[in-house]
């Protein structure tokens, strides 16, 4: 499904991701971890090509996300994505937020749009704040919001990027719920996440990066019985402690 | 000061058919204001475009709107009128050039000079708001657009200047405000716009005081309005559950 071969990118002279390689078959859940600036976010990002990257390549459902002919826009429409910060377009209302890529980028009608946007947020508990605008609704409700936008597209796979660090504690949970139930419908996800609990309940494989390189590509129970590298072990147990 | 003072003079006959003066003041205030709402907007729509340009990444379409910024702001307006009105039509193509200079009635001719002085020069002005409008958002919010399969287009057009447009009402209001009165250029081509016909009033009945009196009035009364209507919109326009989108 995808696929990161060799990556490297540069900001300037900097080199932000080094050879990263690995990939996310379908209906696989894997969680991206590592200490702040090792380049995961920046990996993900690269994965719709939100951010360039210089050397190697990315493949979706066989295309290439890196060749300057693949029609991005309509690719990134069959990817899912989910941010730090929500991004939920402030100036809509929820139920337009859900219905605008539908209509001007699938080519839905508007009623359609609202039917199927409605039909998600009472999926993620959210119905009755379809009229609402986002400044009116908590952290943890505008990421629920955000997700279900992201599954109006009818995504094949789904991108999270840090999807709960943003929230106040309390409201991690009902954001993970919804992830929690979606990987489990089978879902293919890449999930960077400092939420170890998480990993543990739904990831096939957790990725651990470290200074822009994958140190560590391994499945759940491997990872969280025996993380080869030091620096994981390390990483592991400063987090895990916490949980 | 041996002035006479006479507030009944606007609605004395100006000698020509059954005019008096206060009708000039009220064809005055017609051609201000055609004159800037034209000049408007040909500012709003260039002013876009070029504001739009400046946030590209593409160095060479950002570059444009920064000349275009840099030349218009830094020649003063009435330079600006003078080249439209005395320079730009003697190069004018041929077949446009005659009919520009004598096919048109002056004041018609005059009247395309100052607005396209007006707007061309305000554009510039909005551009740099429409700009900072548009960076002041969030970075995240082309991401999220881009990311859900926008192309640039439909990004700008449904996510980014909807926002901008609404963090930059109050200094729009006052480039709004500020067409109105830099239109009064116009009267130095000769146009008979609020400001002229002032003057012509004051030559004709000698009552200079009570004429810029009234026009004085008049401008202040217009801007007035201008400035509560924008305010009217930037208040129907406030989104929900919002401050300032500025913010974040």
């Amino acid at each position: 499904m995808i696929e990161i071969r060799n990556i490297s990118k540069w900001y300037g002279s900097f080199q932000v991701l080094t050879d990263c390689s690995t990939k996310v078959d379908k209906g696989e859940v894997v969680v991206v971890c590592g200490p702040s600036g090792s380049g995961k976010s920046t990996l993900i990002k690269c994965v719709n090509a939100l951010e360039p990257f210089q050397k190697g390549e990315i493949i979706i459902n066989r295309i290439s996300v890196g060749d300057p002919k693949t029609d991005l826009p309509k690719l990134r429409s069959h990817v899912g994505m989910v941010f730090q910060h929500f991004e939920l377009f402030p100036h809509l209302s929820i139920i337009d937020n859900l219905r605008l890529a539908q209509v001007e980028v699938l080519g839905r009608g508007r009623e359609e749009a609202g039917e199927k946007g409605l039909a998600l947020l009472d999926r993620v508990g959210l119905k009755a704040h379809a009229d609402k605008f986002p400044g009116q609704l908590s952290g943890g409700q505008q990421q629920r919001v955000a997700i279900a936008r992201a599954l109006a597209m009818d995504p094949f796979c789904m991108l999270f990027d840090e999807p709960t660090s943003a929230l106040d504690p309390e409201m991690i949970n009902e954001v993970l719920d919804v992830m929690v139930e979606l990987a489990q419908e089978g879902m293919t996800m890449m999930v960077v996440t400092h939420e170890m609990g998480f990993a543990r309940k739904v990831a096939n494989r957790v990725i651990f990066m470290d200074q822009g390189q994958i140190i560590e590509d391994a499945a759940k129970e491997e990872f969280f019985g025996a993380p080869r590298s030091e620096r994981a072990q390390h990483f592991l147990s400063k987090i895990l402690n916490h949980c | 000061m041996n002035y006479h003072w006479d507030w009944g003079i606007f609605f004395k006959s100006t000698g020509i058919g059954q005019e008096i003066y206060l009708h000039w003041f009220i064809t005055g205030l017609g051609w201000t204001v055609a004159l800037s709402l034209s000049g408007w907007l040909i500012a709003m729509l260039l002013g876009t475009v070029l504001g739009v340009l400046r946030t590209l990444p593409q160095r060479s379409l950002s570059a444009i709107g920064t000349a275009y910024v840099n030349l218009f702001r830094n020649v003063p307006l009435l330079v600006q009128l003078f080249v439209w009105y005395f320079i730009v039509p003697d190069y004018l193509p041929e077949p446009i050039q005659t009919w520009f200079k004598q096919g048109l009635k002056p004041e018609i001719s005059g009247f395309i000079s100052v607005v396209a002085c007006l707007g061309l020069f305000t554009a510039a002005r909005v551009c740099e708001q429409v700009r900072t409008g548009i960076q002041a958002l969030p970075r995240g919010q082309i991401n999220a657009a881009l990311a859900l399969g926008l192309n640039p287009w439909k990004t700008y057009r449904h996510v980014l200047l909807p926002q901008a447009f609404r963090i930059i009402i109050p200094p729009l209001t006052s480039e709004f405000l500020n067409i109105f009165k830099n239109s009064s250029v116009a009267s130095l081509i000769g146009l008979m716009d609020l400001l002229a016909q002032t003057k012509q009033t004051a030559e004709f009945t000698a009552n200079l005081f009570e004429a810029f009196t009234l026009a004085t009035l008049i401008y202040f009364t217009l801007n007035m309005s201008l400035m509560l209507m924008m305010r009217w919109l930037e208040k129907r326009v406030k989104v929900p559950g919002l401050i300032s989108l500025g913010g974040k």
